[in-house]
């Protein structure tokens, strides 16, 4: 539902899009990270890299925020290009990247008023900056002591906070809720909904279905420096065939009843239950049960639409599915 | 903005953060205060007597002034550690990353590494001084030579400030990188005329005591301080240590423009 009220209304994509990159490969040593990544990021989208890990989701996030170079392929940042414009680049994007980018030594609000400094901001917009993000990251009481004193969740606000104070239009997130406990995971969640509310373009990686379900407009799965699927996450979903109704019958007398009566299903008699495929809608249930009549007894029945897991299982599964993809 | 101001913006910007660091975690400023105080103790309490004796100054208030240039280089020398340690700090932690990702002036963090160096070991050396003084120290030298001294003392950490920052920036650990400034903090000030004069050492050594950095800037110090002539030693002094600056900015830059980790 969500994926598609915001295709109902997005802003014009811009024609460089916010993130632009066309075949892009990186290689260590002889081991391939990247074989060809292509991606195309309109502005204002939420766009999340899922992959396991060593897929190449990192060093993705590296060379468009140009940090590494890439051996080949072009990418583009707002229409600024990351090797030639590097700085261009950096002036609009802001980076919070799997381990925290804080100052140990500098409290949470000397770490603020150091980014503002070297974002060359006027000292007045610094402090109430700064101070307007404490607040916002829920850091007020914190401020003034060191990160070394921080918890997991409280280290990584204060680091998105950082790079908050640049108002960047794009902001890439590399795993931001790895080693999160379950609280953080979802204040960090409510952080990247209200950045998105804000207008600005997040590139988000992520190992985390949940997580990449939950927060994206589109999702590309990457797996061994490739992309194997992308689309929104309904419309990877849909991929995936085996969306089933199972139902348990008490004995085999309304198993073979049942099987009877529903020719398409499949029956698994250890069990004494029948899949029958579905897509679980209250119609086609309703017509299912009907065909089943009042006569066989069900005791149980439930509703399995395939989630994220199965499609990133599926697509990622082995080297023979990537393929063929 | 010019991009000159912005980059001396941005220098400024780093040194202020570095000499925070400093203020909030002594600990590394202390240390490279009491290193050079127990040598200085240890060789003019303990060993002094002995070596005083032999190298022809028989009072223990000669040999301190033999000695303490040695320690007020040594003490400069020992600065190399929290620079090289801090260089390493910010290279293993995200910070770099988030800089490298921001248009801030290259180079400014190690600007801000150099300076917060040459700032505390003016500091270090003036502490020491003191110390210096309380146990016999003596000199004699002229206002203009202790400028010349503060000059000097200034050039050569800032020499080896470079050093340790591409020490740091290249070391894979905290410990590794404070190991690797270990010769410059002991081995460099033994094989030089800090302690004992250079021709009272083997061939060998003396050959390389001759030849190596360290010799010159005692030897200028020293001869600032006892008011003597120095000829062109503070010139060779200067020499090396503007070598090795130079060789300190390349070695760091190509360790800085390395890829991430």
């Amino acid at each position: 539902m969500k994926a598609l009220t915001k295709q109902a209304s997005p802003p014009p994509p811009t024609p460089a899009g916010a993130i632009t990159a066309r075949g892009l490969r990186k290689a260590y040593g002889g081991k391939v990270v990247l074989d060809g990544v292509d991606l195309t990021i309109g502005e204002g989208e939420v766009f999340a890299l899922l992959g396991p890990n060593g897929a190449g989701k990192t060093t993705t996030v590296h060379i468009l925020s140009t940090l590494i170079p890439a051996d080949g392929g072009t990418a583009a940042i707002l229409g600024h290009d990351v090797r030639a414009q590097a700085d261009a680049v950096r002036a609009v994007i802001g980076v919070t990247g799997q381990f925290a980018a804080v100052d140990n030594l500098l409290t949470g609000e000397e770490n603020l008023l150091l980014m503002g400094r070297l974002l060359h901001l006027p000292m007045a917009e610094r402090r109430a900056r700064a101070a307007n993000l404490l607040e916002r990251f829920d850091l007020v009481e914190a401020a003034g002591q060191l990160p070394s004193t921080y918890s997991g969740g409280m280290t990584r606000r204060l680091d998105i906070a950082m790079t908050l104070m640049g108002r960047p239009r794009l902001i890439f997130l590399d795993e931001p809720t790895t080693g999160l406990d379950p609280r953080s995971r979802h204040t960090m969640w409510d952080v990247i909904r209200d950045l998105s509310a804000d207008g600005v373009t997040i590139l988000l990686t992520t190992q985390y279905l949940e997580e990449a379900d939950q927060l994206a407009d589109r999702i590309a799965v990457l797996d061994h420096g490739r992309i194997v699927a992308e689309g929104t996450p309904e419309e990877l979903k849909q991929r995936i065939p085996g969306a089933h109704i199972r139902l348990q019958f008490a004995d085999a007398a309304a198993l073979n009843a049942a099987a009877l009566a529903l020719a398409e299903a499949s029956r698994d008699d250890g069990d004494l239950a029948l899949r029958i495929p579905n897509d679980g809608g209250i119609r086609s249930l309703r017509e299912v049960l009907a065909r089943l009549g009042d006569d066989v007894a069900v005791a149980d029945l439930s509703i399995h639409t395939p989630d994220l897991e199965d499609v990133f299982f599926a697509l990622t599964g082995g080297p023979a599915q990537g393929e063929s993809q | 903005m010019s991009t000159l101001t912005v980059s001396a913006q941005d220098s400024a910007t780093m040194l202020e953060r570095e000499l925070k660091h400093t203020r909030r975690y002594p600990l590394l400023l202390v240390g490279s205060i009491l290193v050079p105080v127990v040598f200085l103790l240890l060789f003019v309490y303990i060993l002094g007597g002995p070596i005083g004796h032999g190298l022809g100054h028989v009072a223990r208030g000669s040999y301190v002034n033999f000695l303490t240039p040695g320690i007020l280089m040594m003490t400069v020398a020992a600065g190399t550690s929290s620079t090289a340690i801090s260089a390493c700090l910010d290279m293993t932690g995200g910070i770099i990353n988030r800089l490298r990702t921001m248009a801030v002036t290259r180079g400014a963090m190690q600007t801000g590494h150099v300076g917060a160096n040459v700032l505390r070991a003016l500091v270090t050396t003036a502490v020491v001084t003191g110390v210096a003084l309380l146990v016999g120290f003596r000199p004699q030298a002229s206002v203009l030579g202790w400028l010349a001294v503060t000059g000097i003392l200034a050039a050569f950490s800032f020499a080896l400030a470079w050093l340790s920052v591409a020490i740091g920036l290249f070391a894979k650990t905290v410990a590794g990188a404070n190991s690797l400034t270990l010769p410059l903090q002991f081995l460099l000030p033994f094989l030089s005329s800090a302690f004992v004069p250079a021709d009272s050492m083997p061939a060998g050594v003396r050959w390389f005591s001759g030849h190596q950095p360290f010799t010159p800037v005692v030897d200028s110090l020293r001869g600032l301080l006892a008011g003597a002539p120095i000829g062109n030693t503070a010139y060779v002094a200067l020499a090396w240590c503007a070598a090795i600056a130079l060789a300190g900015y390349l070695w760091a830059r190509a360790g800085f423009r390395r890829g991430t980790r």
